[in-house]
């Protein structure tokens, strides 16, 4: 159940993310120009027969966002109260942490007429909380817990054969680690693009002003072309990192799974950036690319994780995890605990 | 450990944004209400007058239309199509651009205005969309639509302001502390209404009606640099001397395509 309700707040974080994004696609991130209240109502009584123009979107933001943050209290309280693992309670006060901080960010960039600075960071703390979200889902699963190991282990892909206990690849985690610090710079780049209104300070594409290299500059051309220069970075860290996990690791499809899901995403993100400059920043595909990015970000994040998973080693603690023993199996339960590599080295559940 | 400290470090560098956001706002320099010494009042014996037209060499663009079918309230008030303000031409004569005295005025006080400028928010528009008035001249903004407007004025260097009219016949006050050219205001909820102020702390400034005409009137003799302002064509200036009681008859001539040249 755990990991079910964390996989609803990741749900409900994308749609944040979307209507986020469609804020600033619309300029309408000041059409409510009172925090935390709306025009002097309550944000929960505000009438809504009086949601018209920009104040759709931007009040529709603030009641998403309040009750992801509602979702993330909850979130935190039964990750305290059920899971066993101390750094699981810790993530979830994390996330809990985030949201408020992302809730003041965003009220002091209304109060401050968007100050690009504090706008980006708004739009930085999204992905992070975004990815303790899809972080704590991951930790919560019968797969993740049981270590992506050995025959039965709860995957519906890996009931057939034997597979050997989790992937330790060194290369591997060094490779998905990189690829998400890019993607989330990236993000960070675009982000600055966006709130300091250089979206469209390089009009032409896929050449700029014509040529290769844009003739001439200033700071928003500057950002603008890092941001197609890091798109450029960014898609060559995720196909190097897909290609050595399709190469070097076929048979596991914990990771073959979200190294193809990110090749086809950052194939729609890259389509949805050069349509974003083409379209004159049409409203749903300037989103659409934001949404994409969060999504590119946090499959390189699962990725990565479970690049991750053997340093976090087994533990009988977490196959004990009440709520989610209900969802593995039995077999899996008992190879789980057979296969626990228990923390010698320190390394934690 | 690690992650301990990518957590940690995440949250330094969105706090460290915040803060330098928060502290980087610029103090606008406000105008004194003491009036420089050797400062005199305009002799209206001598007084002259510059008038003028302001014409639009080539097709006038055409206007943007919009879209009201985001408020109800809008699409019932304007049953017609609706389309933006910016080029209002009439047999090559541009309305809606704002002429000033620029530059000469040399040392003299004037009377601060007591009468508010009104800007009205009527119909889902600005009412008047470019007009003048003076620093510290009460600016009387009024909301007569039954529907919530948000007023945003976006100067550079008098302080920004975005305040909240939710309620029909709401009225508020606001004084500008320097002089500017131009202030834009926007409603964010609306994202076609816009409006311009020119705030001056002279009295030689006038908006072009329909048929281009444009007076400044009570101008005291001097040489002046006189500036044509139009939202989209830019600004040109011409330089102007008037003798005693000496009216001066100008004409601005905005090119329709291409960026608008200085004389």
């Amino acid at each position: 159940m755990l990991h079910r309700f964390a996989k609803v707040v990741v749900g409900c974080t994308v749609l944040l993310v979307l209507a986020g994004s469609l804020v600033t696609s619309t300029d309408s991130g000041l059409s409510v120009p009172d925090w935390p209240t709306s025009y002097g109502w309550s944000m929960f009584t505000f009438p809504p027969s009086r949601w018209v123009g920009g104040i759709l979107y931007e009040h529709g933001h603030r009641l998403i966002a309040s009750t992801v943050g509602f979702l993330t209290i909850v979130l935190a309280a039964w990750l305290w109260v059920q899971d066993p693992r101390r750094w699981m309670k810790r993530l979830g006060f994390t996330a809990l942490g985030a949201v408020i901080a992302q809730g003041v960010l965003g009220g002091l960039t209304v109060l401050f007429f968007l100050p690009a600075p504090v706008s980006t960071a708004h739009a930085g703390l999204a992905e992070i909380f975004f990815c303790l979200t899809v972080a704590i889902a991951l930790f919560t699963s019968p797969r993740w817990i049981a270590g992506y190991s050995g025959e039965g282990d709860g995957s519906p892909y890996l009931t057939s054969r034997p597979v050997p206990a989790g992937v330790d690849d060194a290369m591997l985690r060094r490779m998905a680690t990189t690829a998400t610090v890019l993607i989330y710079i990236q993000i960070l780049l675009g982000a600055t693009m966006r709130h300091t209104g250089a979206g469209l300070a390089i009009p032409d594409f896929p050449l700029m002003f014509g040529h290769l290299v844009p003739p001439h500059w200033d700071g928003k051309i500057a950002i603008h072309f890092a941001h197609r220069a890091g798109a450029l970075v960014v898609t060559l860290a995720i196909l190097a990192t897909s290609a050595h996990v399709w190469y070097q690791h076929a048979g596991r499809h914990e990771l073959t799974r979200p190294a193809s899901i990110i090749v086809a995403l950052v194939a729609v993100q890259v389509a949805l950036g050069a349509f974003t400059v083409l379209s004159r920043r049409d409203v749903w595909i300037n989103s659409s690319h934001v949404v994409c990015g969060a999504l590119v970000l946090t499959t390189s994040l699962v990725l990565t994780l479970r690049s991750w998973r053997v340093k976090f080693a087994g533990a009988p603690a977490a196959v004990r995890l009440k709520p989610d023993t209900t969802t593995v199996d039995a077999a899996a339960t008992a190879h789980a605990l057979r296969s626990v590599r228990l923390p010698a080295t320190g390394a934690r559940p | 450990m690690r992650l301990r400290n990518v957590w940690v470090g995440a949250f330094a560098l969105a706090l460290a944004a915040t803060v330098a956001a928060c502290g980087g706002k610029q103090e606008t320099s406000s105008t004194s209400a003491e009036p420089p010494p050797g400062a005199t009042k305009v002799d209206a014996a001598t007084a002259g007058e510059v008038s003028g037209t302001v014409a639009l060499d080539g097709a006038a663009p055409m206007n943007e239309p919009i879209k009201m079918n985001a408020d109800p309230v809008c699409v019932t008030k304007n049953t017609t199509p609706q389309f933006q303000e910016t080029y209002q031409v009439a047999d090559g004569k541009l309305a809606n651009v704002f002429v000033y005295i620029k530059d000469g005025l040399g040392n003299y006080i004037y009377d601060t205005p007591t009468e508010p400028a009104t800007i009205d928010q009527m119909n889902c528009r600005y009412h008047p969309h470019v007009f003048g008035m003076r620093v510290n001249q009460p600016l009387q903004i009024i909301n007569s639509d039954p529907t919530l407007h948000n007023i945003h004025a976006l100067p550079k260097s008098n302080k920004e302001f975005n305040n909240g009219q939710p309620i029909q016949g709401m009225k508020m006050t606001h004084t500008w502390e320097t002089k500017e050219v131009m202030v834009p205001f926007k409603c964010d909820v609306h994202g076609w209404m816009n409006a311009y102020v020119g705030v001056l702390d002279h009295p030689y400034f006038s908006v072009t009606s329909k048929d281009g005409k444009f007076d400044l009137k009570t101008v005291p003799p001097g040489t002046y640099t006189i500036e044509a302002w139009h939202e989209k064509l830019g600004a040109m200036t011409q330089s102007v001397t008037l003798g005693p009681k000496e009216t001066k008859e100008i004409t601005f001539t905005f090119k329709a395509s291409g960026p608008a040249a200085t004389d």
